[in-house]
């Protein structure tokens, strides 16, 4: 036997009594990647959220100041900005739950096994295509020539003109997620036995009795689920203001990219994006404490 | 209820994350950046003659300063092949070029309102104008202007330049325009559109100038508090009024088509492109004048291909390429030989893009120059850019 396959032979031996050693080692590469570009980049991020910039050269000044923080929350123009954001956030996350909830019930519990892989392919459709050209489709539909202000003249409606308003916001964003949150609640149905419903109905229980004392509280963590997404999309995004959002219309993304691409201003960039991370940690822990992890 | 592990190492984790962001900063401190003086790269030595080329070129330029139709025959004559980034704002320019370390780039192609920054920031060199031998033939104002000439240096070569023009529809304008006010004007609530960016504090301070002229405004970018905060409020006054403001060239474009603008700042290229789309549009400057930009190639501090970059500014400054760039892109060339080839590449060119206008016409014209906190007159009570920034995120916000 050579040196070389004997040494070969003591390490496999070595692993198979030391299982700890084997896991480390199948999990430190991926670990490592979690440790160094995700969580060491996030300190970067809040470590440079107390620095400033010099005025002049835009070059990063390496000195400890609350000054980022203090602007945020003394300068009304954040507080909006935030505000905006979050509330964009929430409305579109309880347009999708409301527009979600019966078309995933329908594809879970009534329409045929065929036809429910049909629909559950038209939800996800509209994610083959780019971001930018179903954003763009919408300004189409929606501007002054567009598709919705033709048809309302030729049904002699009342013609809108919703294309750069927070309205059109309103409903891109909820458009571009609503598969994020269908996908979920379906699922969430589909672990709904159907004995159970029709328990409930034999024990002489109403629609709506049934729906809130049985089905609610088995889809709930489906919702909450799906709202996370939502929630988080567009709490982070800042294409959608760019392109169909009107005068008063920025969201954090959109002041975070203000200060870093056009300000130079990083620090005051990394501080704003401090703020989302914050939001969105309360939001998590909400959703916690609604047992949207319990499945997990 | 099951909690699951991962959530506590979670929010182990993030524990851990906060307590450090208050502890490392403490370690990093360094004392603050240094006021104004002499540009740090004003001693460094230039070269007095053009080497062979290294091979390559690594430029910073805005979108159309590269087209293969000049590109390609440079990389022919001299073996340079040229490698280009798009940026999309000055500042981005001025980020990436002192981001990189100075290592990464040659030159820069950076408008008027970055100049400063780059030259004070060490980024960029002076260069020898004796090995741009086109240099001669400019524009004189272009040839030692005070956005890229400091005490004799010349951090760069001028490029082509155009004006911020008042764009409207004919339809809603029988006849063009003459002042500014028409963008500040309530009767045209909701069909107005402005750039989105910072600079457009100067467009609010230059009308100021003949509207209000109490408050002695001589230059729309060295503005007291007192005349900054007129030109803000002017601004936000205008808010309500305001359509869209637009980020991409396309975006104002497609407000005029579709009428939902039909009075704005824009740039001539949009213009023409309208035009030529059929769109009853026309563009004017009115009597306060307008702002502009004014580009230039700049040479960055530590370029690791420096022969490359002076054939290339040297090329760039000939008639034949300055012609060719101003009719591709809608500008005016500094290069006042470009204005008969203008000619012969697009009837009429010469006249459209203003190569021939008089000396008149561009003293209309003020220039993006960085907003220092030190004024020409100087004093120290001038609003920097930092400010100029941050008031235009309370305009528009």
């Amino acid at each position: 036997m050579s040196v070389r396959e004997r040494t070969r032979q003591r390490l496999g031996a070595a692993l198979w009594r030391r299982p700890w050693l084997r896991g480390a080692l199948i999990l430190s590469p991926p670990l490592m990647w979690f440790l160094v570009v995700y969580l060491a980049s996030l300190v970067a991020l809040l470590i440079t959220a107390f620095f400033s910039v010099n005025e002049l050269t835009g070059n990063i000044v390496y000195q400890w100041t609350w000054a980022n923080f203090s602007q945020i929350f003394t300068q009304s123009v954040y507080g909006v900005i935030i505000l905006r954001t979050v509330i964009m956030a929430v409305l579109v996350t309880i347009t999708d739950a409301l527009i979600a909830l019966p078309f995933a019930f329908f594809i879970a519990k009534i329409a045929s096994r065929r036809s429910r892989q049909a629909f559950l392919a038209l939800v996800f459709l509209p994610l083959w295509a780019s971001y930018l050209a179903r954003v763009y489709a919408w300004i189409n539909i929606l501007s002054n020539h567009g598709v919705l202000p033709n048809l309302e003249s030729h049904l002699g409606l009342p013609i809108t003109n919703l294309a750069y308003t927070n309205v059109a916001m309103w409903i891109v964003f909820s458009y571009l997620w609503l598969p994020f949150m269908i996908v979920p609640i379906y699922g969430a149905f589909e672990r709904v036995p159907d004995s159970l419903l029709e328990a409930s109905a034999d024990l002489g229980a109403g629609t709506w009795f049934t729906f809130r004392q049985v089905l609610m509280p088995m889809i709930l963590p489906g919702i909450v689920a799906g709202s996370i997404f939502t929630f988080s999309l567009t709490l982070g995004d800042f294409i959608t203001p760019l392109l169909i959002g009107g005068s008063s219309s920025n969201f954090i993304g959109n002041a975070i990219y203000d200060s870093a691409i056009n300000g130079g201003d990083l620090p005051f960039a990394a501080a704003l994006a401090f703020v989302s991370i914050a939001i969105m940690a309360i939001y998590l822990f909400l959703a916690r404490l609604a047992g949207a992890f319990d499945a997990i | 209820m099951n909690r699951p592990r991962f959530l506590r190492w979670f929010s182990a984790g993030a524990v851990v994350l906060l307590l450090s962001s208050f502890v490392v900063p403490i370690a990093f401190s360094a004392p603050a950046g240094a006021s104004l003086g002499t540009p740090p790269t004003q001693g460094d030595k230039t070269p007095t003659s053009i080497g062979k080329g290294e091979g390559k070129l690594n430029i910073i330029a805005w979108e159309g300063y590269t087209q293969p139709q000049w590109v390609k025959p440079f990389e022919k004559t001299t073996g340079c092949v040229v490698n280009v980034k798009y940026a999309g704002s000055s500042s981005e320019m001025v980020s990436l070029m002192a981001n990189g370390g100075g290592h990464q780039w040659d030159l820069v192609s950076a408008s008027g309102d970055a100049d400063l920054r780059l030259i004070y920031g060490g980024d960029v060199k002076p260069i020898n104008m004796k090995l741009v031998p086109s240099w001669s033939e400019f524009e004189p104002f272009l040839k030692s202007p005070s956005f890229n000439t400091i005490n004799g240096y010349h951090y760069g070569v001028s490029f082509e330049f155009g004006p911020n023009v008042l764009l409207y529809s004919t339809k809603v304008f029988k006849t063009a325009p003459t002042s500014w006010s028409v963008i500040y004007d309530k009767k045209y609530k909701g069909e107005i559109s402005i750039p989105d960016n910072p600079i457009q504090i100067a467009d609010a301070a230059l009308y100021l100038e003949t509207a209000q002229p109490k408050l002695g405004i001589t230059d729309p970018y060295e503005l007291t508090q007192t005349q900054f905060t007129a030109a803000v409020n002017l601004l936000k006054s205008e808010h309500p009024l305001i359509k869209k403001y637009w980020d991409l060239a396309s975006q104002e474009i497609s407000l005029f088509q579709n009428g939902e603008a039909v009075v704005g700042a824009a740039w001539p290229y949009q213009t023409s492109t309208l035009k030529a789309a059929g769109a009853p549009v026309n563009d004017t400057i009115p009597k306060q004048g307008a702002t502009g930009w004014a580009d230039t190639w700049m040479l960055a501090a530590n370029a690791p291909d420096p022969n490359c970059a002076y054939k290339w500014m040297a090329y760039m400054s000939t008639p034949k390429i300055q012609a060719e760039d101003a009719i591709s892109y809608g500008e005016t060339p500094a290069n006042t030989l470009a204005c008969p080839i203008m000619n012969t590449l697009e009837k009429g060119g010469c006249a459209a893009y203003h190569a021939n206008a008089p000396q008149s016409y561009f003293k209309t014209i003020k220039f993006w120059k960085t907003p220092l906190t030190t004024c020409d007159n100087g004093q120290n009570d001038c609003v920097g850019f930092t400010q100029w920034q941050q008031a235009w995120t309370q305009i528009t916000g």
